[in-house]
């Protein structure tokens, strides 16, 4: 057994980290978090220069990664410095240009001149691809997808609907052809209702399910590693101040009652760390959507133990915008929200075991 | 009985209704309020129907921010009843309530969704005035809160006195009839609109640090004050820091004695708070989750058929019962304030807390827009009413922290389970 990661996957987890701490502090981030375009494009670009989109997809398809450990070994940087990059929209349209082969689409996103998001959700049709309703009509599409992460800074837009045949189709707008209506997230960065119009679609693949569940897999796989990530950090800075805040004429840290819950919610945190790399090897087996599910549920419930905590502990301080944790604990919990919760895992997992 | 009415004393309130909710070892046990209690019910509900305006309605359902304009003409119309100033005596401008008719008030203003009292004024200096200020005070302050001509905002925390609150540093040194004041103060909830600050104050460094501290009325617009705003997480705006250099205030403004601080603070820690538990604001909450779980739909079927979402809902609906009989069963008198209070308080944040924590998972993705203008308006991401509920549910974090954290709860209820 070796629970090592390869020289190259530390190599780019030891350049990201580097970068993110350079050029992306916490303070920058707020500011261009919440202001349209809710990242920075500039960085962005550096980011592709760092390899680091290369890293989310095959060599035969145009990078050099594309495994589950490439992935979350990227995730758990960008969680460490809390990037607030339109990544997990990108990675998701990369993974579908990548399975259909679209290998202009692939070298623009790698090389960070174009950006993409996938479009698949609606309002009250959050989690599963049978839950949609927009169908196709020829060559147009019409209705609205909601809360498309990335979609507001995006160029091209991959859309799922239904085909007349009633498979699940993917098919590709240009953000021009459609209106975006693009919003600032609570835990910063940026997501778009998108809506159509008989708006022009040119479809790639006529059947895409499978493909399109593996994409949003790979996604939870990276959502569920950027949570590990930010865990390390909220453990870290919970740490630092229990020690260095006085009280009663020594530092919290002192108090035993303090104590174990910082040692309850690290135990959760090795926790999720360990299945996120049982899930990481999993993404192109065959049960990769149960290890996918069950990961992702335990994220959420670390997640919301260590946020919640992570707040509490720190005191008023940690209810601040200025105190950098409190936006750590704010996009922990708000990962949990994305691409199916806890609960929604839960249902996953029930469904699978049942099957 | 005995114990509600040395509560009552306390307060120097009279004791009036009897009360029917005892544990009493020959007759059973009766859960219900009396008919006079009752008929009190229906006329506080029937006066917040007409005193809430479809405008005000609208916001609170939406969870919109309250103008200062908001929270001062909502005091007024209670005052036109004499319903503002809950605890106070009729002789000071109040209603004379009792526990079980306060208790009664606060259920049905939360149930009705009506805005909170806010409680720096007529909650927390108002009681101390009446229990420790001069006659003088009594009369010139008490019917300035009542009137909304002053604003009221407190001065405790600072940033190194927080849990430890007796630690603190701000000092008044005397100087002829006046203090001169030096020293930062921090979490000043709502000071923004405030006129005036009551705040805890160091005037001695002998003995025990408790013994040090006053309790001291200050003018906002004295020269030497600023305040700064703190921005919280969620993006909203309702804490300061203020800042003290060299503030003169007038030796008149201390209440009570020099260096009886500690004790006013202490009183008002454990001073009865029928509302603590926020059961009315939970059960109102919770209600209006279960109406979202029927609209919102999870897997194609409302998220009120989904078992696992609708069993956490069940299990927050069973500690909120507990909680209200856990509730009432403090109010009609039993175990020791400071205890009591502590207990309510821990609970009934965590019961809130989880309610938060349901209303906004049940949206799922939809609860992530940044709460502005287009997301609560032409883009209505999620519906309307629940636009704010990851905003709430990181603002509310603030329930176990503020007031004495859950920690310190803990602590009070250590001392009396080991020392008591």
């Amino acid at each position: 057994m070796d629970f090592n990661h390869t020289e190259d996957r530390r190599m780019i987890s030891d350049s990201l980290r580097r970068y993110l701490s350079e050029q992306y502090e916490n303070e920058f981030r707020n500011k261009i978090a919440y202001e349209a375009p809710y990242h920075a494009p500039d960085k962005w670009s550096e980011l592709a220069e760092l390899g680091i989109l290369g890293a989310l997809v095959s060599e035969e398809q145009g990078g050099f990664g594309g495994h589950g450990f490439d992935i979350s070994v990227v995730f758990e940087e960008l969680g460490r410095g809390l990037c607030a990059e339109p990544m997990l929209g990108n990675l998701l349209a990369l993974r579908l240009y990548a399975a259909f082969g679209v290998s202009e689409r692939v070298d623009a996103i790698v090389a960070g001149t174009e950006r993409a998001a996938l479009a698949v959700f609606e309002t009250d049709a959050f989690v599963a691809l049978d839950e949609i309703a927009m169908t196709a009509e020829g060559d147009t599409l019409s209705g609205r997808k909601s809360v498309v992460y990335g979609g507001n800074s995006a160029d091209h837009i991959l859309v799922v609907a239904k085909t007349a045949s009633g498979s699940y189709g993917l098919y590709e707008v240009a953000a021009g052809d459609v209106e975006v209506l693009g919003y600032a997230m609570i835990d910063g960065g940026g997501a778009a209702e998108i809506v159509l119009d008989k708006s022009p679609a040119k479809l790639i693949a006529e059947d895409a399910a499978d493909a399109i569940n593996a994409a949003l897999d790979a996604g939870r796989l990276a959502l569920c590693a950027e949570a590990v990530g930010v865990m390390d950090v909220l453990r870290d800075t919970v740490k630092d101040y229990l020690m260095q805040r006085q009280q009663f004429g020594r530092p919290i840290a002192m108090f035993q009652a303090l104590q174990h819950r910082l040692v309850d919610f690290s135990i959760e945190i090795e926790q999720a760390r360990s299945i996120v790399i049982l899930a990481s090897s999993k993404l192109d087996a065959e049960d990769r959507a149960l290890h996918i599910a069950r990961a992702k549920n335990l994220i959420g419930r670390a997640g919301k133990l260590v946020a919640e905590e992570a707040i509490q502990m720190h005191g008023g301080i940690g209810m601040t915008w200025e105190y950098a944790p409190s936006h750590y604990a704010k996009r922990l919990t708000m990962i949990d929200a994305q691409l199916g919760d806890t609960e929604d895992q839960l249902r996953a997992v029930l469904d699978l075991m049942a099957a | 009985m005995r114990a509600y009415k040395r509560s009552a004393r306390m307060l120097d309130l009279p004791v009036r209704s009897t009360r029917r909710i005892a544990i009493d070892k020959e007759e059973t046990m009766d859960l219900n309020f009396t008919p006079e209690e009752e008929a009190f019910r229906a006329e506080v509900r029937q006066f917040l129907k007409e005193a809430i305006s479809e405008e005000l309605a609208q916001k609170m359902r939406t969870g919109l921010e309250l103008t200062k304009q908001d929270m001062e003409a909502w005091h007024a119309a209670l005052q036109t009843r004499n319903w503002l100033a809950a605890t106070w005596p009729k002789e000071h401008g109040g209603p004379g309530w009792n526990a079980t008719e306060r208790h009664i008030f606060d259920e049905e203003c939360a149930l009705a969704n009506a805005p909170r009292v806010v409680p720096f004024g007529v909650g927390m200096l108002g009681p101390v005035l009446l229990k420790f200020g001069s006659e003088e005070q009594k009369n010139t302050i008490l019917p300035r809160i009542l009137d909304g001509t002053d604003w009221w905002c407190q001065g405790y925390s600072e940033p190194g006195a927080g849990s430890d609150l007796a630690s603190l540093k701000t000092k008044a040194e005397r100087d002829g009839d006046d203090y001169i004041i030096n020293g930062q103060k921090t979490w000043t909830t709502l000071g923004q609109h405030a006129d005036k600050i009551f705040c805890l104050v160091r005037t001695s460094n002998e003995g025990k640090p408790q013994e040090g501290i006053s309790f001291i009325l200050v003018d906002i617009d004295t020269p030497g004050i600023e305040m700064r705003p703190i921005r919280l997480l969620e993006g909203g705006y309702e804490v300061n820091e203020v800042f003290f250099t060299d503030v003169r205030v007038p030796a008149a403004n201390l209440v009570g004695e020099e260096n009886q601080g500690w004790t006013i603070a202490k009183y008002l820690l454990t001073h009865e708070r029928t509302g603590i538990a926020g059961v009315g604001a939970s059960t109102q909450a919770l209600a209006e989750l279960k109406g979202l779980a029927k609209k919102l739909k999870r897997r194609g079927k409302p998220l009120s058929d989904d078992a696992i979402f609708m069993a956490r809902i069940a299990e927050t609906e069973i500690d909120l019962e507990a909680m209200r009989i856990t509730n009432l069963r403090m109010l009609s008198g039993g175990g020791a304030m400071g205890t009591v209070s502590s207990m309510l308080k821990i609970k009934g944040t965590v019961i809130r807390q989880a309610i938060n924590d349901l209303a906004r998972r049940a949206l799922g993705p939809a609860a992530s827009p940044f709460p502005s203008e287009d997301v609560l308006g032409n883009l209505a991401v999620a519906p309307p009413e629940a636009a704010m509920h990851a905003a709430d549910y990181f603002n509310n974090r603030k329930l176990s922290i503020f007031g004495g954290s859950n920690e310190i709860q803990r602590n009070i209820i250590t001392k009396e389970l080991f020392m008591g």
